[in-house]
């Protein structure tokens, strides 16, 4: 068990309601759970609980005795920062270490390793803002390997990318889940969701947790979205219309 | 030629410049590029300004600058707080308010003619009065923050690239504010002996935001940053002496004067060479 969640609610300083409540799955090796729902859904506060940046206001949570890797939205990230793509895989180091110690041989090496894992071995000396989103997304994941935890969570990691990019960094966490990490993908897309094994539905409240074949039924994505969602006519199938971003696009 | 260069060291005032701009240049040029790379250059100006009231009241009373100002740093960083507190004021318009205003104050009793040193001093610098004590502290301040930002490197880089995940790393990006701002604070009230209220921002930002554009590591800004700053104030000690102008400001000249060359250069290497900004996206 990577990560157990009891009934776990959390709020933010002032806020009257609790940002998320009733939140009551696990996170197993191997196990690649994606976690649905609208902006302020409560995905993001889910992702600060499990990092340890909010502690639960009730409810019971264990996580793993080991570390917690958070691959952020490229889009977020710094690009003006004066790092290359080996010096951002590095810091996946620092979780591993006191504040006094710094980095050894053997933790560039294995920054190197983890570059050439993503497919960037080459790109290891450019500069990180210059590379483009999909590359950028695998060092980001490149750090989390570098980290070694056994939970990985991923923010909307497909945002953005194009095709090839996206087949590629879907090949990754396939194989990172098949070499027993836990791996927990905030998403806006159904679909894929639906290629994932376990599906984790939010809208302030936990909606749903298990299998999509048995857990993302109509009424579990009506209640995850709201009124969001529009019924295609006759095929008894839903989408999304365009959402807004609560974030700025970056370059592709 | 050689007359040019060791004419100013015959004198004993001006070697004592030297060493005290020279340990200020390599402190101020390693933080500065912490201030500038966590985007805090308004914040280092205003805390120079917050502290303008205390070293008045220090000379008005004489007692040590140091002393007051620390207790104008404290008193800045309370009031910063409190009026951060006012509903439906955000926080840079309490910085704004507060800084004016002490800054105001600062000057109202600077012209008080009981202040001995008159506001000039405090607001410029005295380049030429450095003491035995100035350049002890300095000399500590540069031993200490030097050790504080090799140590924590590491740290330093990820929670700046990331703050907002710095937790998931196990570092903490309140730790991160607090080290900047403390040696922020300790090089600001350090150096105001020497380079006066105003012009310690210039030595502050001024070298790092010139090694900024000249370099895309983090190590080599800090070592070009450290190099102007120390290279760019001894220069302008030398031009002050020999055209009879004023000490500090001919410093602040000087490095205002290398970050314009340092953005022509930019532009110009940019114009001319977008390849390897560019194609590298792919």
């Amino acid at each position: 068990m990577l990560a157990d969640a009891d009934d776990v609610a959390a709020s933010y300083p002032g806020a009257v309601m609790p940002a998320v409540a009733s939140l009551t799955f696990a996170a197993r090796a191997g196990e690649r759970t994606a976690v649905l729902g609208p902006n302020g859904g409560g995905k993001t506060t889910l992702f600060r609980l499990l990092t340890g940046e909010l502690s639960p206001s009730s409810g019971r949570l264990a996580l793993p005795a080991g570390r917690v890797a958070l691959v952020p939205q490229t889009e977020r990230s710094r690009l003006d920062y004066p790092v290359s793509a080996l010096d951002v895989a590095l810091m996946g180091a620092v979780s591993r270490m006191p504040w006094w110690r710094r980095p050894s041989r053997a933790d560039r090496e294995l920054a190197r390793e983890a570059l050439g894992r993503v497919g960037l071995a080459d790109r290891a000396s450019a500069t990180f803002g210059d590379l483009s989103g999909g590359q950028r997304q695998r060092v980001l994941v490149a750090r989390a390997l570098v980290q070694d935890a056994p939970l990985v969570l991923l923010d909307e990691p497909f945002s953005g990318l194009d095709a090839p990019s996206a087949e590629r960094l879907d090949a990754l966490l396939n194989e990172l889940a098949a070499e027993g990490r836990g791996l927990l993908m905030a998403t806006h897309d159904i679909e894929q969701a639906r290629a994932w094994d376990l599906v984790l539905c939010l809208n302030r409240v936990q909606i749903a947790f298990g299998p999509p074949a048995s857990a993302l039924t109509l009424e579990v994505i009506e209640r995850t979205y709201g009124t969001a969602l529009v019924p295609l006519d006759g095929s008894g199938r839903t989408v999304l219309p365009p959402h807004h971003h609560a974030h700025e696009h970056g370059r592709p | 030629m050689i007359e040019w260069l060791t004419d100013p060291l015959s004198q004993r005032i001006v070697v004592r410049a030297i060493v005290e701009l020279t340990l200020l240049g390599v402190v101020s040029g390693a933080l500065g590029c912490w201030i500038v790379l966590s985007g805090r250059s308004y914040s280092a100006e205003s805390l120079a300004h917050a502290m303008l009231p205390g070293l008045v009241a220090a000379a008005l009373l004489g007692v040590p600058l140091l002393l007051g100002g620390a207790v104008g740093l404290l008193v800045g960083a309370v009031l910063i707080g409190l009026v951060g507190r006012v509903p439906r004021l955000d926080d840079d318009v309490a910085v704004s308010v507060v800084i004016t205003s002490l800054f105001g104050l600062g000057v109202l009793l600077g012209l008080a003619p009981e202040v001995p040193a008159g506001l000039n001093g405090i607001l410029f610098g005295d380049l030429l009065g450095i003491t035995d004590l100035d350049i002890a502290l300095a000399a500590g301040l540069a031993v200490v923050a030097l050790a504080v930002l090799t140590v924590l490197h590491p740290s330093l880089v990820a929670v700046g690239f990331d703050r907002l995940n710095a937790r998931a790393l196990g570092r903490s990006p309140v730790g991160f504010d607090v080290v900047l701002a403390v040696l922020l604070a300790a090089a600001t009230l350090v150096a105001v002996q020497a380079l006066g209220n105003l012009l310690v921002v210039a030595m502050l930002v001024g070298p790092a935001a010139t090694a900024r554009l000249l370099t895309r590591r983090i190590v080599p800004m800090m070592v070009v940053a450290t190099t102007v700053a120390a290279g760019a104030s001894v220069a302008g000690l030398y031009l002050s002496y020999h055209a009879k102008v004023a000490a500090g400001a001919s410093v602040a000249l000087t490095l205002v004067a290398l970050y314009v060359l340092a953005l022509v250069a930019r532009v110009i290497t940019d114009a001319s060479g977008p390849q390897t900004a560019r194609t590298a996206r792919a």
